[in-house]
Formats: structure tokens, sequence, C-alpha cells
């Protein structure tokens, strides 16, 4: 490996987590702005004009509140909890496109860290392992509340998991491939996949919805009934860690859902305004549409936490296993049947 | 040259784990150094340019079946004030049964080392589109059969769970 690619695969990665950090920082501050305004209220105004300055100084603060470690827990996991769940969130980017290759000097420059073969597979065992993050971190705070909600976040993550990733396997069934990469160039300026998959990704954006436990599937977490859930134990940065990898993780499965089902960079118009813009600015313009599209996808995320009540957890369980599972076979099925529809037919005639 | 610095270690991580896996009092402590195991072991299946295997053994193994493990562990609330002692009739059978294993392995790995070494067919038979020609055009009706073991084993699984109601 040429030292010049290294440094260029350094410098994406620092873009994925830079980009991140930003945006999940400034997820923060739109939360409460949203919160604030469904709900007919102001929201953050103080630090800065229109409040743009909370978010820093809500990091200030996490990072000056004292750092405690309960007597009882196991000291070395206590700490390795919201690590590994920081860790988790931030590694999934790596398989995002972020923009069509830009050409320069006749060189093409891409804009993803690893285009690996087997992206989605790449995505979904990242997912498979953020769970240990919050089972660690409540198991080791030595606290009944903590370690029920870590046991709920664990089911509830394994149940939903599975729809999820059956969902995924109806998506690479139309689009034949695992590469990340390649599902989106698929989509270029044509149909996205959500016309072939409306199914599909009904099923993913719930299972997207219950695997960053956010409202209405917040049951580890919840209020009322755990004091605080999995992180009761925590203050100081270790909880902004959790705090903050819950809003990693809705920026990428954001990411990850446009990039799926709604064309990732690809706009719609883009060929006809190669033409007048050049091709590098429309390539610039996708990117700017990517995230126009993630932004979207991380507003429903908090309407919806906003406008939904919690779920019970019996009925929780229920959704995930006699709803969504047998919902995401069906949709296998019916694109089974969808992809061979010519050699049916031939059938039907003969 | 990487690549062999990578194998070293990942195979000192993953006897390291492996040994912690036993020799750790607090089975939760256990079943994470399990985890790391197969961690170490997916990077050995990347090495050997099988990535398709290597996500699936992280999926499977590390993503669902320990956290199942670490669930009914966490569930069971097993200490070492709570764990009971076992007799000295069961350590002697565990050491005894133990030991005829270790002999097995050692006899079969001594055999292994004088067998010439094959060279894969094709280096890329581990990535997956190569993976699912072969599985499902030549192993076909294996494959099928394992699925159909996989159905029996769920409905067993589920009807072992169901509360009796007659």
């Amino acid at each position: 490996m040429s030292s010049e690619l290294l440094f260029y695969k350094l410098g994406m990665v620092l873009f994925v987590f830079a980009a991140s950090m930003v945006v999940a920082l400034y997820s923060t501050y739109g939360e409460r702005k949203i919160a604030a305004f469904l709900q007919d209220r102001i929201g953050p105004n103080r630090a800065g004009p229109f409040g743009l300055l909370q978010p820093l100084a809500d990091g200030i603060k996490m990072f000056m509140k004292e750092e405690m470690l309960p007597e009882a827990s196991s000291k070395w996991l206590f700490v390795l909890g919201p690590c590994l769940a920081m860790m988790v969130a931030l590694t999934t980017g790596v398989v995002i496109p972020w923009a069509k290759p830009i050409m320069l000097d006749g060189q093409p420059f891409h804009f993803q860290v690893s285009d690996i073969n087997i992206g989605i597979l790449y995505v979904f065992g990242v997912v498979s392992i953020g769970v240990y993050g919050i089972m660690i971190g409540g198991w080791a705070s030595n606290n009944k509340f903590a370690l029920l909600g870590a046991l709920r976040a664990s089911s509830q993550m394994i149940s939903y998991e599975l729809a999820m990733g059956l969902s995924i396997v109806a998506l690479v069934m139309t689009t034949g491939t695992l590469s990340v990469n390649e599902i989106v160039a698929q989509q270029d300026a044509g149909i996205c996949n959500f016309v072939y998959q409306p199914l599909g990704f009904l099923i993913f954006l719930i299972c997207a919805f219950a695997e960053t436990n956010r409202a209405p599937f917040d049951l580890p977490e919840c209020e009322s009934e755990l004091v605080g859930g999995y992180h009761t134990e925590y203050s100081s940065m270790k909880l902004g860690f959790y705090l903050f990898a819950e809003y990693i993780n809705m920026f990428i499965s954001s990411a990850i859902i446009s990039c799926l089902y709604f064309g990732g960079y690809n706009f719609p118009f883009a060929h006809e305004m190669e033409g007048i813009l050049g091709e590098n600015m429309v390539r610039v313009l996708g990117f700017g549409f990517l995230f126009a599209k993630i932004f979207g996808f991380i507003f429903l995320f908090m309407w919806v936490r906003w406008t939904l009540p919690r779920f019970r957890y019996d009925q929780l369980m229920n959704l995930g296993w006699k709803v969504l599972l047998p919902l995401s076979i069906l949709n296998i099925v019916l694109t089974g049947l969808f992809l061979m529809r010519n050699e049916l037919l031939d059938l039907i005639i003969k | 040259m990487l690549t062999q610095y990578a194998f070293y270690f990942l195979s000192i991580l993953a006897i390291f784990s492996a040994l912690m896996v036993v020799f750790s009092r607090n089975p939760v402590h256990s079943v994470l150094y399990l985890v790391v195991t197969f961690f170490s072991i997916a990077g050995h299946y990347f090495l050997m340019n099988s990535q398709f295997l290597a996500m699936v053994h992280i999926i499977v193994y590390a993503g669902a079946i320990m956290v199942l493990f670490l669930y009914v562990i966490m569930m069971l609330n097993l200490n070492t004030d709570t764990e009971p002692n076992k007799s000295n009739w069961v350590k002697g059978a565990a050491v005894v049964t133990g030991g005829l294993m270790m002999l097995i392995l050692v006899v079969s790995t001594k055999s292994a080392d004088q067998l010439p070494i094959q060279k894969a067919l094709n280096p890329n038979i581990g990535l997956i589109s190569n993976l699912g020609k072969v599985l499902y055009n030549e192993y076909m009706l294996p494959f099928e059969v394992s699925s159909i073991l996989f159905l029996v084993s769920m409905v067993g699984a589920v009807m072992l769970g169901k509360k009796e109601t007659y």
C-alpha cells in the first residue's frame, strides 16, 4: 500500500469521524428545538445566536461533572461499556459511499473509506455487536434497574435484528449485490429501491428505530419504570458517551436508509444537470443531496419520538416476532415471485 | 509481512482469550473472553480471504449466540460465592476426560504435520458470489437438508418454550 493511499484513507476516516461527531452534536440541538416546536415552546435560545452554541455548552457541562465509579461495580467493564457503545457507533460509517467519485487530474477520488464486497453484512455485523456496550454497562453497574434495562435492550435488539436482516435479504434479492457502493450506483438517476421494496423499507425503518433504542422503542431507558435504564449509575462523560452513541447511531442508520432505499447521493435530473454544471459540480451537489436525505430521516426520528407514546414491553415483543418477522418473510416471498414473474407466466400459459 | 504479523497477533489473542475463558472465575468475564476469541477467529477468516465466513461468524456467534449466553448468565446471576463446590470425584473425572481430549488433539495435529499442504483451487472461493454459486449448484441437497434440520430444531425449541395449557 502506497503512503499516498494510506494518507488518503486516513483523511477519509477522519472525515467520517468528524461528520458523525458534528452531526450527532447538532442532532442534540435539533432534537431540543424540534421537541420545543412540537410542544409549542421556544427551546434552547440562550447560548449564542438561536442557541446554536448550546451543544458545546452541554458538552462542557458533561465533562465538568463529577466522575463516579460505583463501589460494587466491576470497574473495568463499567468503563468498557460506554467506550464500546461509542466505538461500535463510529465504525459503521466506513462502508457508506458519501459521494460519487470526484475526478481530479483524471484520477477518481472515492468518498468511501472501504468498498468491501459484503458491505451490508458488515453493517449488520456491527449492529449486532452494538448491544454489548449496553449489556456490559448495565451489568457492570451492579444495579437492578440498570440490569433490567440491559436485559431489555439485548432481547429487543436480538428480536428486531431478525426482521431487519430478512428485510435486507429481500433488498439483496432485487439488487443482486451486497456492496453498498454498488447498490447506490444501481439507483443512478433511475427509480430508487424504495419503489421495489416499500414493505421492506417500512420494516427496515421500524427496526432501525428499535435498534437505535429511540422512542417509541426506548424501553431500555424507560424513565417511568427503570429510573434511567442501563445508564442509571453513569455520570459525567461516560453518560455522555452513551447518549452521544445514540445520536451517532441515528445519523448512521439514516445514512444507511438513504443509501439502501433512497438512492444515496443520486438525485433527479442529475444527468441533465451534468451538461450545465460539469460532472464534478453535480457530484458535489449529490453529496449535499445525500446529507439532505440524512437530515430528513433524522427529523423523522425526532418527529416520531415526540409524537408517539412508548410501547409496553409485551407489545414490543409481539410487534417484533408476530408482525414484523412474518411480514418480512412475506416480503421475501413476494420479491421472489416478482423476480421470477416471467418464468411463472410461462408456466401458467403452458 | 503485514499479514504474518496480523496472523501472530490474532493467534496469540485467540489462545490467550480462550485460556481466559476457562480460567476466569466470573462467568460473565468468561463469556466476554469467548467473544474476543470469536473475533480473533473471524480475523483469521479475513486473512484467508473469506470475508463472508468472517462476517457471518461475527453476526451469528459474537452478535447472536454470545448475546443470548450473556443474557442467560445475567439472568441467573451466577457469582463466585454462589457457585456450588463440585465433589472431588467430579473434578477427577473432568481431568481424565479433558486429558483424553488433549491426547486426541495432540495425536491428530502430530499426524497433520506430515500431510502435504494443499492449496485451495481458487483463492477467491471465500468471496460471497463464488461461495453462493458453489453452495447452490454443487451442494444444493446438503444445504437444503441442513436448513430442514434447523427448522426442526426451531420447532422443538418453540415447543419446549411453550406453556403447557392442557
